[in-house]
């Protein structure tokens, strides 16, 4: 398509578009001017119900926790379709200069500055710790497993911006990477079987519920928050292990 | 609304379309994390701390990692094969 048929297909579809979300946003509500009925009622109930006094992580991991069960099904789907993609082809092989007779590898990128890499270390400390506080806190403080999850997974990634990408895979070898994401998800789906023997009704609660405000409090919400965030640390660092893998180890036989 | 939420909301509507003007893919991908700082931004002026967090992370940490993984893949396998037509 030349330039101008696509300036003439989009002087028709432009103004088009922007003729219908005028009319579409024209007949929304005002701001916050709720309507619904089901924000009221959860509202009223997850504290007294749930004793959780974080209102997202009640909906996430309790009162919709199936829905959270699909979300952690896709999760770990896509993330076993990306290693099935990219896991070493049959025409890759390990690039040479990226082996340095098993010693600390060479992989030191030119953005590595000296401060990046003495920073890496106590960062990815520090990631840690305050992924493993986010996922543990979901049920008290804005936060939860998946955001906690990301914040985890960020450790090793600290490593390798620090320019150590094997010594990041040390860090997360990939046995634990792929056990961490395997016992999230098989975790999960076990707390809803849990409610099916214990509460007759699967994914129901079948713990006691604690006071509010203590961090063991709203009964499976923790141990969910604790299952959805080994799935998702596992997830996003086997995703990036294996695109990581593939930009900075893999090259095709015969090539270069 | 308040002042803050209408900064955050113009910040968004701002970083939103310098993503789509940026040409390069590589500086895309640092506008794209400064989009996703001001989405952080605007969840959080909105109430919605929940949200805000897994923008932040998602945004800054989640996604520029696989986007700059693919670019240096593409790019050494065009490098890769220029050489091998400059050899031939």
């Amino acid at each position: 398509m030349t330039r101008r048929a696509r300036l003439m297909l989009f002087a028709f579809a432009g103004p088009g578009l922007a003729a219908v979300l005028v009319i579409g946003f024209a007949g929304l509500p005002s701001f916050g001017d709720y309507h619904g009925v089901y924000g009221h009622v959860v509202t009223g109930i997850e504290l007294a119900e749930r004793h959780a006094t974080d209102i997202v992580t009640a909906l996430n991991f309790d009162i919709r926790a199936f829905d959270t069960l699909g979300e952690e099904i896709i999760l770990f789907a896509s993330v076993t379709g990306v290693a099935l993609l990219l896991r070493p082809l049959r025409e890759e092989e390990e690039d040479e200069d990226s082996e340095d007779g098993g010693q600390e590898a060479p992989h030191v990128f030119g953005g590595a500055s000296d401060a990046l890499r003495t920073i890496s270390a106590p960062l990815a400390a520090f990631l840690v710790a305050l992924g493993a506080y986010v996922v543990v806190h979901g049920t008290i403080t804005p936060g939860g497993g998946f955001q906690g999850g990301v914040v985890l997974a960020a450790g090793p990634l600290a490593v390798f911006v620090g320019g150590r990408y094997l010594a990041s895979r040390r860090l997360a070898p990939d046995w634990a990477v792929e056990a961490m994401d395997a016992a999230g998800a098989a975790g999960y789906v076990l707390m809803g079987i849990g409610g099916l023997v214990f509460a007759s009704i699967f994914l129901k609660n079948f713990l006691p519920l604690g006071s509010p405000g203590h961090l063991l409090s709203g009964g499976f919400m923790p141990l969910n928050s604790i299952a959805v965030g080994l799935e998702v640390t596992g997830a996003f660092l086997l995703v990036w292990t294996e695109f990581l893998d593939q930009a900075l180890v893999m090259r095709e036989k015969g090539g270069s | 609304m308040t002042v803050v939420q209408w900064v955050a909301m113009i910040a968004v509507a701002l970083a939103g379309t310098a993503v789509v003007f940026v040409a390069d893919p590589l500086r895309q991908t640092l506008v794209l994390g400064i989009y996703g700082l001001s989405l952080t931004f605007m969840f959080f002026a909105l109430q919605a701390p929940d949200v805000a967090l897994s923008e932040i992370v998602v945004g800054s940490v989640g996604v520029p990692v696989i986007v700059l993984a693919a670019l240096r893949k593409i790019r050494s396998a065009d490098a890769r094969r220029e050489d091998r037509e400059e050899s031939e």
